[in-house]
């Protein structure tokens, strides 16, 4: 047959390589690279912290700029390439045509070429380890002017460069995903779905996309004028008359690094909504789906999800309060960032009372869904705190904020991968993960986690700032100070190191599932969102909303049913 | 906007061909994906027009373009809030006396006349645009008669084309001549802006006349008007998208320092 070019554009969803499975798995895999490095990156740290003059086998003791080297590394790789990738475009590609009753995503090839420009970025982005002075010292916010200049510290040379280019990849990367992502949901729902029918998951996915097309080329703009900064002298961040090091900076004008902190914040606290949608989405169905429910207020978790989606745009000031941001406008940012705990709240609400007196099944993957709703309560308690101009100046750079964001963002977002894992396995891959297993891993999970972050309020209320090399030898009170956190720091690492080893259960888990020939039923949940359909997605139509049971528990509607039988309430 | 007249059989018959490609997959059916979720009804004739097969393909195409170029806006919208940031700067030099080291770079007049060409561009595109949706002449080539209709946006797309690279080539005077007067990126923050805006743009445009010749190429190579039709759409809005945004920061650069 001849093929032009815009036959194949038709003919796309068909090839393999474009196909929307494939590119999945492709982002989880890219995820599962990051993840592990990421992870050991972070045992690195609290090993470092706890015993400063543990030396690393075939490396030697980890000087100080090399801890900063891991911090940079370690956020880059778990809040873009996981946080970001997996949730949204791993899971989104795999489970979201199936969950619309489409056949495939609206543009398989550019689909498939966000995938591999994601993979190319993972890539760019390991090579700093390796190229001349190292892996950027900092942080994934890279801050100006210290980022600004070579002049900084060693891996703020090729280090630096080296991070740009593949922050700025995967910026183009996740823009072009989220184009796909959005035109799918807008133009490819199957018959029937209309806007209210939408899965929360999907909402989350939607939101999340909208998000990133807003987000991540205004990160784009501040990543390109950071590039002229360092290398063609310009002064976008760079104050007038910047001594670095000793030396003075030739860039002509005034910048302001506030500059920077505005535009990486307006696109940086979007990045952490877009982390977390997906896996709040998924909450709220699975949880229905085992208290055997309707998810309670659906209509309102429609709202809501658009509403946090929508003041996420307006709360970037909260992580400038003290970088001299003018005070009325900490102010106004202190305020909208408590508003947006009004509609989280309201979807806490709406966790607890869709399982409330609901007797529900706890399988794996519920497990996950209830320790994501436990995770984000705790992680959110410290939020509207910090939102406090007043109390955040002193807990700013502290301990205290790494708690809360690795709460509600890193283990939350976490638990929701795993609870997707375990709740779609069945469909992915035709087999049941073992649910003793699986219990085994969520306990050790659950309790690593809890054993790790909480004890980082204490130690940041005492004062342990971020992002410090080291923490004992401190002369003065500020040193004595660190001391009594010493015993902590050693329990958080004990922590961290349970925490990693409780995923054990899980990699056994699969290979034994994996290399097991029971095959699951083709429907185990007894789910009613429509990627569970047993036909095929050319004869579906969705009748109903999502998550009808009747009041034994037992029976069930999917959306792809034609017509209600007696034993269930009609709408 | 004229409708466009692609009557639905022809994607119909097109799509049984697309599964059978001898692979042995299902048998070709009456595919229903995509309907866009209005009401529960099974019959699809009810749908308005445009959510019907070929128009269908057009109007995903044409959201995924609407969705980039609102990131490109955000893009610039990035760029042009550092700008008045930036204008609005200064430092304290050692006399305690307030600085503000901006100076504001005249724009070279040969700008003027390169927006008028860009805006030539855009009429001469959306002259290919239209063309590519002229019910009679698009009947005649979907019945094979004539290829009147893409015969006509080629001649279109090309002075688009030709248009858009003098535009590329007045900016690079412009370039020149600020060179020659010792204007360089580096000189002043308002040249930062100037550089750092009309490269930017020149970027997108150059993206721009990528598109145009991909869509020239489709032109002369797609079978299925539906899709000449796509290609041309596509990127006619991209190009003028451009256009209204260059007229944006041109006025920006010329005012707004
Ligand atoms: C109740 C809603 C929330 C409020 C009021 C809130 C408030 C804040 C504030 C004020 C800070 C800055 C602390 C500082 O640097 O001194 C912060 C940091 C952070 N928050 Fe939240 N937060 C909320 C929810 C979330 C959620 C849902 C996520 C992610 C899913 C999140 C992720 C983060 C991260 C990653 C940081 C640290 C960024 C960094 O400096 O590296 N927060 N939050
Ligand atoms: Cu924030």
């Amino acid at each position: 047959m001849n093929v032009s070019p815009a036959t194949s554009v038709a003919l796309a969803p068909h090839s393999r390589w474009t196909h929307h499975r494939t590119v999945g798995f492709g982002y989880l895999a890219i995820s599962a690279v990051a993840v592990g490095v990421g992870t050991v990156l972070s045992l690195l740290m609290r090993l470092h912290l706890s015993w400063p003059a543990w030396s690393l086998p075939l490396h030697g003791p980890i000087l100080p700029e090399e801890y900063l080297g891991l911090v940079t590394m370690h956020g880059t790789l778990m809040l873009f390439f996981v946080l970001t990738v997996a949730p949204q475009s791993g899971f989104g590609n795999l489970i979201l045509p199936a969950q619309i009753g489409a056949r495939h995503m609206a543009f398989p090839r550019l689909n498939a070429a966000s995938m591999w420009l994601t993979g190319l970025a993972l890539l760019v982005l390991l090579t700093a380890f390796f190229v001349p002075g190292g892996s950027p010292i900092s942080g994934w916010t890279a801050y100006p002017p210290l980022s600004a200049t070579a002049l900084a510290g060693p891996g703020q040379g090729e280090g630096m460069d080296v991070w740009l280019a593949a922050i700025a990849l995967f910026s183009v990367a996740s823009t072009l995903g989220a184009i796909n992502t959005l035109t799918t949901i807008v133009k490819l729902r199957g018959e029937g779905m209309s806007w209210p029918r939408l899965p929360l998951t999907v909402w989350g996915w939607f939101t999340a996309a909208l998000l990133s097309v807003l987000a991540f080329s205004v990160l784009l703009a501040a990543l390109a004028m950071l590039f002229c900064d360092r290398h063609l002298q310009s002064s976008f961040f760079v104050p007038g008359g910047d001594l670095v090091n000793g030396v003075l900076l030739q860039h002509r004008g005034d910048g302001s690094p506030l500059l920077w902190l505005h535009l990486f914040w307006f696109f940086g606290h979007p990045e952490v909504y877009i982390a977390i949608l997906p896996g709040m989405g998924l909450t709220s169905m699975v949880l229905a789906n085992f208290a055997h429910r309707r998810v309670f207020a659906y209509r309102l978790m429609i709202a809501t999800t658009l509403l946090i989606g929508l003041l996420g745009i307006l709360v970037w000031g909260h992580h400038m309060f003290v970088a001299g941001l003018n005070p009325f406008a900490g102010s106004a940012f202190a305020l909208s960032s408590m508003a947006i705990a009004l509609p989280a709240s309201a979807k806490v609400l709406s966790w607890l009372a869709t399982i409330w007196r609901s007797r529900p099944q706890l399988t794996t993957p519920m497990l996950f869904a209830l320790g994501f709703v436990s995770l984000f309560i705790t992680g959110g308690l410290t939020g509207p705190i910090l939102a406090q101009p007043i109390l955040d100046e002193y807990l700013h750079n502290t301990f205290f904020v790494v708690a809360h964001f690795h709460l509600i963002m890193a283990m939350a977002g976490v638990f929701g991968l795993f609870c997707a894992t375990y709740y779609w396995f069945p469909l992915l891959f035709g087999k049941m993960l073992s649910e003793r297993l699986g219990k085994l891993h969520f306990w050790g999970t659950i309790l690593g986690a809890y054993a790790t972050f909480l004890p980082m309020h204490l130690t940041g209320l005492a004062g342990e700032p971020r992002q410090y090399a080291q923490l004992t030898g401190v002369p003065g009170p500020a040193g004595q100070l660190l001391q009594t956190t010493l015993p902590l720091q050693n329990h958080i690492t004990y922590g961290a190191l349970f925490l990693a080893c409780a995923q054990l259960p899980f990699f056994l888990n699969l290979v034994l599932t994996l290399r097991s020939r029971l095959r699951a039923s083709q429907n185990p949940w007894s789910a009613t969102t429509m990627e569970w359909a047993p036909q095929a997605a050319d004869e579906l139509a969705t009748h109903r909303d999502p998550c009808h049971y009747a009041e034994d528990g037992v029976l069930f509607l999917g959306q792809w049913e034609p017509d209600a039988t007696s034993e269930l309430p009609p709408e | 906007m004229p409708p466009i007249v692609t009557p639905p059989e022809i994607e119909r018959r097109h799509k049984v061909h697309e599964s059978d490609n001898g692979s042995g997959r299902r048998p070709p059916t009456d595919k229903r994906t995509g309907g866009n979720g209005e009401g529960d009804s099974d019959n699809w004739n009810d749908r308005p027009q445009g959510r019907r097969g070929p128009r269908e393909r057009l109007s995903q195409v044409r959201m995924g373009v609407f969705f980039g170029l609102f990131a490109v806006l955000m893009f610039f919208i990035a760029i042009v809030s550092a700008f008045f940031v930036t204008r609005a700067s200064g430092h304290f030099d050692a006399y305690s006396k307030y600085v503000n080291e901006w100076l504001p770079t005249t724009i070279p007049s040969i700008l003027w006349l390169n927006t008028a060409v860009l805006i030539l561009s855009s009429a001469s595109a959306e002259m290919a645009r239209r063309s590519m949706f002229r019910e009679e002449d698009v009947m005649d080539e979907w019945i094979g008669l004539s290829r009147r209709t893409s015969q006509r946006a080629t001649a279109w797309l090309t002075l688009t084309l030709a248009l858009g690279a003098l535009f590329l080539a007045g900016q690079w005077v412009a370039w020149d001549q600020l060179a020659a007067q010792h204007v360089f990126f580096k000189s002043n923050p308002s040249s930062h802006f100037f550089y750092l805006i009309t490269v930017a743009h020149a970027v997108h445009l150059f993206v721009g006349v990528g598109a145009l010749i991909a869509a020239l190429i489709g032109l002369r190579r797609s079978h299925q008007i539906a899709s000449r039709q796509i290609f041309v759409d596509a990127t006619v809005w991209y190009w003028h998208a451009m256009g209204l945004l260059w007229l944006f920061l041109f006025a920006l650069l010329e005012f707004g320092q």
